[in-house]
């Protein structure tokens, strides 16, 4: 099994020590089939144990190890060393507040998620004989890829929109807004338009794209909200110009 | 307490190649709105008679207009292949349980763009 000298050039802050970041460089002997986790739970426990990172299942579900590398938000888990000729840059996700090293306040998001309701809210009460809701394959398939993600924030790294403007609900909850929407059994659309189709919510967003380029699940958040976009203008439409339409 | 890292306000779209091809894309916003400034300049100098829009022309064949014009068609072309290609993604269309395949809906886009632009070149009397 081959090795090789990797170069971490890993954030560190402190809060109770630092004024501000800075950058610690650990030399590490990684195995070939490595991923950055690895490297970093290698220098946890072998070589600096004040190290502090955020991760858990080690297979790309729970979404906990996003951090940038080299200036790219990823999930350290997914992400190999041997991809990486040079020195490798690992900084906490941008555009959220580090908390220490690499975890970072992600309590903007969380709260945001709440905002938009990202759960069923039934359309009609349970069927009586207490058989379970009916859905078609191809119900099913209008927001399957929205299911998908994981929560990870890599999206809201990406998003440059929300790293200017930090009240912009976001990619993820508001593809997650857009899941329920889009199911068939949900009657709670209404609700969440009022968070995702004000001015902090889709309009935010110009469309640079950035937020499914990096989703490490391949769900398309770009996709999500130009459709938002362009059903709450259908609305606004039918509200000001057949009044008499019911939604 | 929790460490704010800044983000230089305006030049921030050097951080990533991928802010900058998007900042490409919204700038071509300039050139096209340049080009329909010149065709409204252009409509009031035909209003003015014969030798208004002779001028005119004359004006518009200089060396200045010409490089202009390129510009202009390079930033056009861009902006309008960028957003076909996105097209698909604000645009789904699910048929049973599939949906279309991508190129078909970005496709349909280039498919009338091309026919407009014929039309208009045969009412230009460019055949």
């Amino acid at each position: 099994m081959s090795e090789r000298q990797v170069e971490l050039e890993v954030l560190r802050y402190n809060p109770e020590t630092d004024q501000e970041p800075r950058f610690q460089r650990y030399s590490v002997t990684c195995r070939e089939e490595w991923v950055v986790l690895d490297a970093l739970n290698h220098v946890k426990e072998n070589v600096d144990p004040t190290l502090s990172y955020r991760w858990s299942c080690h297979m790309a579900v729970c979404g906990s190890c996003g951090m940038m590398i080299d200036g790219e938000p990823k999930l350290a888990c997914k992400t190999f060393l041997r991809d990486y000729p040079g020195v490798i840059r690992v900084e906490p996700l941008a555009h959220f507040p580090i908390e220490r090293d690499l975890v970072t306040v992600i309590d903007d998001f969380m709260a945001k998620l709440a905002r938009v309701k990202p759960y069923l809210i039934p359309k009609e009460p349970a069927p009586a004989d207490g058989s379970e809701y009916r859905q078609t394959p191809a119900e099913l398939k209008k927001f399957k890829q929205f299911t998908l993600c994981i929560n990870c924030m890599l999206c809201y790294a990406a998003c440059p929109e929300y790293g200017l403007i930090p009240q912009f609900i976001g990619p993820a909850a508001i593809s997650l807004a857009h899941r329920y929407n889009q199911d068939s059994r949900d009657g709670g659309r209404a609700e969440r338009q009022e968070e995702i189709a004000a001015t902090e919510g889709v309009w935010e967003c110009s469309f640079t794209g950035a937020c499914s380029e990096v989703c490490p699940e391949h769900v398309d958040p770009a996709a999500a909200l130009q459709q938002v976009k362009i059903k709450s203008t259908v609305d606004w439409y039918k509200k000001h110009l057949m009044p008499w339409a019911k939604e | 307490m929790p460490y704010v890292r800044t983000i230089p306000r305006v030049r921030w779209f050097f951080r990533h190649p991928r802010y900058v091809r998007y900042m490409t894309r919204e700038v071509t916003c300039l050139f096209i709105g340049a080009y329909t400034l010149l065709m409204v300049w252009g409509l009031r100098e035909l209003s003015q008679g014969p030798d208004a829009w002779r001028a005119f022309l004359e004006c518009l064949a200089s060396p200045a207009s010409i490089v202009f014009h390129v510009l202009a068609l390079m930033f056009a072309l861009y902006h309008s292949v960028t957003w076909f290609n996105l097209t698909p993604k604000a645009l789904p269309v699910q048929r049973g349980e599939d949906f279309i395949p991508d190129g078909v809906i970005s496709g349909a886009h280039y498919a009338v763009w091309a026919l407009l632009s014929l039309a208009i070149l045969v009412l230009a009397g460019a055949f």
